[in-house]
């Protein structure tokens, strides 16, 4: 079982207080309990059990303006006394920063909503075995498909955020993840691919069939794959790569990209960024939302935000620090977004395949290509080649490049968007992207 | 080293019959103890950004009956706890009949001492080079618009408790120290980034304000970067520069030929041993007893002591890397290759220091031969499919090859190649053999572990470029 919020408090209290004594003028604590369960199934039989219980607390102590931080999975009161010791030591050894502070009081977070983050079934690991069955029984339906892996996740967590200025609150949350990989072979080639499923409560989570479906057919269309040759091509991004891109952006307007002058867009504020019909939003009070929160991991109270506006940027990412440099004050961002998504477009995903007369559909991409300092995108990247709207066959070996700030201004979106993880998008057109191949 | 049970209700002995007595009828399975503390200490825009410090104690208690692993971790270390975990065990492997395999490799070499590297070296000191790090750099004119420099220490001490009560042990040092500068001219950013490290103090990297040299790298790598053009699209010769590029090899064969994807036939190499996957005159190993490198170990995750492998022995196919349980299942033995991020993860067969050794030829052969390509020198990351064999890893420095000359640089591209392919691609092998600067750090299945790469100059006659100049 899960620690309550007394135990939670009770230790976190003790850290403040002592921390307190020890000289420190300002502290804060959280204190964090998870525990999951997991089964792992390979070729429809069981692979791999896996239950862990993560305890973990991290204190900041601030002597004025200095500040330092320990973090440790040892609650015992030995343990917290000496690394608090250690926390309050270091701290006065520290050089001062002028922005560092706790969160303005006004700011932060003074109710706590149920937003149905927590969902008390259980469900057992011979459950979780039975769901499983039923997945892989899907999955490997077709002789294509020469091995399978799924896994089952149950996780439920709960913390206390608390500080020296008297914010000290916490919930419980719950995730029920279940996941199925399967591989594809042909004569001329061996393929993978997935499918996921991840939600607040057990009942809501996609049917182990139609999982388990999906991921082989995803994988089975990927056969015997061409290459192509280099050009200049509309690009168009299956859902799950389309976020990716929402998320380089989200880390390109964090307030400490822009403090530290190492985004593309900072200094963009009030400017055009996107295409006319793009609007972002940040919503953190989205009822069972899997980013959904209170407040932010200072105690900042989240409030939805609308990042973009008609293709025009209004707000940056803030935190209290990165806004004391800036000279603003936090919108509730510290440790990133919420339920972040682009509003959808308001053309079809088949108009959005007829658009072009040729372009390549992108299912996946690998590596690390995205710089934010300049705004250089460049990944591998596996897919389809469209023809007047038909998928013809698969491609791979090949990248795909171009600078954000271009694609940023050339984005088209489908109206298919659905909220399966945090961070979501509806299926993304980029006119203008150059692949290389042969 | 840590008494994992000086302030536990649980004693070692009770610890011991818990143990035998969970995993008796399974064919393999330990109790790992794990006690590290970490600090961090960053330099970020003109001041000490962060300084914290992380001690962290768990335990992972495993137990395998044939191709099935049952895991459980937690923090605490009590009787309690223990037992919960065994009874966790115990619920998923139902009807286990196997045999334990007591047999475990003995050595007694060491790759690196007993020592605590945070405490070698007062915050002071550390927070003084932090700050002539910036000082020297932001004198290095006004291009020089941020600097980030951080230090990054360890100490890990691990403890492996087998049925019958044997008992293996290691304390780990890790170090790192990175710095990062961005530099602008007309408008234009660009970044650099070094760092060095491994498994000894700091001061055996930073002495005589060697740290001096660290930051000319990362200024020299920010600098090109300003003056370089688009990178060219499409498939080219590529000539890749000793060291760090050796990030090819790790990705393009390295994940593909560890031995869980092998035993699961998910790499597009399970069925190529004994087969040519290389030209000749291309021998890989993956080394774990190089001295004080990152990636060496004197046991690894399980207790086995790590060795020397090698994997493609002149262009022919050798070894997989294995762990016990998917060497038990291929019936060979571990390579000492089964590594785990901490106690919260199950073991995986991992790579160590993965390297490529030299030939004959020299670099400067290798330019002059190529009409029109790249040259490659400094790398950010890399990534592979190991079911479809394709791979992909980032420029961050490299420059044009025109008519056998360097021309010049060209912006960071992503460069996407076929493992079991790449390597017979592979047509000049460099005389000139060079470890990384210790800075790697490989993840799988959401698991990063500290690791080495080295190679010489390498030509691959042909390999796609990811530019945007068609």
């Amino acid at each position: 079982m899960v620690k309550d919020q007394e135990f939670l408090r009770k230790k976190s209290s003790y850290c403040l207080d002592l921390a307190k004594k020890l000289g420190a003028t300002d502290s804060s604590v959280v204190v964090k309990n998870s525990v999951s369960e997991t089964v792992n199934f390979r070729n429809k039989k069981l692979d791999e059990a896996n239950r862990s219980d993560d305890l973990g607390i991290s204190i900041t102590t601030y002597i004025g303006k200095k500040k330092s931080s320990i973090s440790s999975s040892n609650l015992l009161t030995d343990n917290l006394n000496i690394l608090i010791e250690k926390c309050v030591e270091t701290t006065k050894n520290t050089p001062e920063d002028e922005f560092n502070s706790l969160p303005d009081r006004d700011l932060l977070a003074n109710e706590v909503k149920d937003l149905d983050l927590y969902d008390d079934s259980h469900i057992a690991n011979d459950e979780k075995i039975d769901y499983l069955k039923k997945l892989e029984a899907a999955a490997s339906n077709d002789k294509k498909i020469v091995n399978t892996e799924s896994s089952f996740t149950q996780n439920k967590s709960n913390f206390v955020l608390a500080n020296s200025e008297g914010f000290c609150d916490g919930y419980k949350t719950s995730s029920f993840t279940a996941s199925s990989v399967t591989v594809a072979k042909d004569k001329k080639s061996m393929e993978r691919d997935y499918e996921y499923s991840s939600k607040c409560f057990l009942k809501d989570l996609d049917d182990a069939d139609e999982l388990g479906k999906i991921a082989a057919n995803q994988t089975i269309r990927k056969l015997s794959p061409k290459k192509i040759g280099s050009e200049k091509i509309a690009i168009i991004f299956d859902k799950r790569i389309a976020k990716g891109i929402l998320s380089t952006f989200a880390s390109a307007i964090s307030s400490s990209a822009i403090s530290r002058g190492t985004s593309f867009l900072k200094d963009k504020v009030n400017q055009k960024i996107f295409s006319d019909k793009i609007n972002v939003f940040d919503e953190p009070d989205i009822l069972k939302g899997l980013g959904s929160r209170n407040f932010d991991s200072e105690g900042v109270k989240t409030n939805t935000l609308k990042l973009v506006d008609q293709g025009i940027l209004k707000h940056y990412l803030i935190d209290t620090y990165n806004g004391n440099k800036l000279n603003l004050k936090s919108n509730g961002r510290c440790g990133g977004t919420s339920n972040l998504y682009f509003e959808n477009g308001n053309i079809s995903f088949k108009d959005l395949l007829n658009s072009n007369s040729k372009s390549l559909y992108i299912t996946e991409t690998i590596g690390h290509g995205s710089n934010i300092v300049t705004g250089d995108y460049s990944v591998g990247a596996t897919g389809f080649l469209i023809e007047n709207g038909e998928f013809k066959y698969p491609i791979n070996e090949i990248t795909i490049a171009g600078n954000f700030k271009d694609m940023f201004q050339n984005i088209t979106l489908a109206n298919d968007l659905e909220f399966k993880y945090a961070t979501n998008s509806p299926t993304m057109l980029i006119e203008g992207m150059v692949v290389a191949g042969k | 080293m840590s008494n994992f049970f000086e302030k536990s209700d649980l004693s070692r002995k009770e610890a011991e019959s818990i143990i035998s007595d969970t995993l008796q009828k399974c064919d393999d399975g330990e109790l790992y103890l794990e006690n590290s503390k970490a600090e961090s200490i960053l330099l970020d825009d003109n001041k000490i950004k962060n300084s914290s410090y992380n001690s962290d104690l768990g335990f992972g208690f495993r137990a395998i009956s044939d191709e099935v692993v049952a895991y459980s971790h937690s923090n605490e270390i009590s009787k309690n706890s223990l037992k919960q975990s065994s009874e966790n065990l115990k619920s998923t492997l139902k009807s286990v009949k196997g045999t334990y395999n007591h047999e475990i490799p003995k050595s007694n070499k060491k790759y690196y001492d007993n020592i605590n590297p945070i405490e070698q070296k007062s915050l002071n000191e550390k927070i003084k080079i932090l700050n002539d790090v910036n000082d020297y750099l932001r004198s290095k004119g006004d291009k020089v618009k941020q600097v980030t420099a951080n230090f990054l220490g360890e100490q890990k001490s691990v403890e492996i408790i087998r049925s019958g009560g044997e008992t293996l042990s290691d304390v780990r040092p890790l170090v790192r120290f990175n710095v990062s500068v961005m530099v602008e001219k007309d408008g234009r950013k660009e970044t650099g980034v070094y760092g060095v490290g491994g498994r000894q103090s700091y001061d055996s990297y930073l002495k005589d304000e060697n740290w001096k040299s660290v930051c000319d790298e990362a200024l020299r790598i920010a600098s090109v970067n300003l003056e370089s053009k688009p990178a060219p699209a499409g498939e080219m010769k590529v000539v890749l520069g000793p060291g760090w590029p050796a990030i090819l090899i790790h990705e393009a064969v390295g994940h593909g030929l560890e031995g869980d994807f092998n035993r699961k036939k998910t790499s597009a190499f399970h069925n190529l041993m004994g087969q040519k996957v290389a030209s000749e005159g291309v021998t890989i190993i993956d080394d774990g007893t190089i001295d004080k490198r990152r990636g060496s170990l004197t046991i690894d995750d399980e207790g086995t002591p790590t060795e020397k492998t090698v994997l493609i022995e002149n262009g022919i196919l050798k070894n997989f890397m294995q762990d016990r349980l998917n060497a038990r299942l291929m019936k060979t033995r571990s390579t000492g290759s089964g590594r785990r991020e901490n106690y919260r993860h199950i073991v995986l067969p991992r790579m160590r220091n993965t390297m490529m050794l030299s030939g004959k030829q020299t670099q400067e052969e290798m330019i002059k031969s190529v009409d029109k390509g790249i040259f490659a020198v400094s790398f950010g990351g890399g990534q592979v499919d190991i079911t479809s064999g394709k791979f992909v890893f980032n420029c961050t420095e490299a420059y044009e090859i025109v008519d056998g000359k360097i021309g010049s640089p060209i912006k960071g591209a992503t460069l996407i190649g076929d493992g079991p392919s790449i390597l017979k691609e592979v047509s000049m092998v460099g005389n000139d053999m060079m470890m990384d600067p210790g800075i790697g750090t490989c993840g799988k299945a959401g698991q990063g572990v500290p690791v080495g790469v080295a190679q010489p100059s390498i030509l691959i006659d042909k390999m796609t470029v990811g530019g945007t100049k068609l």
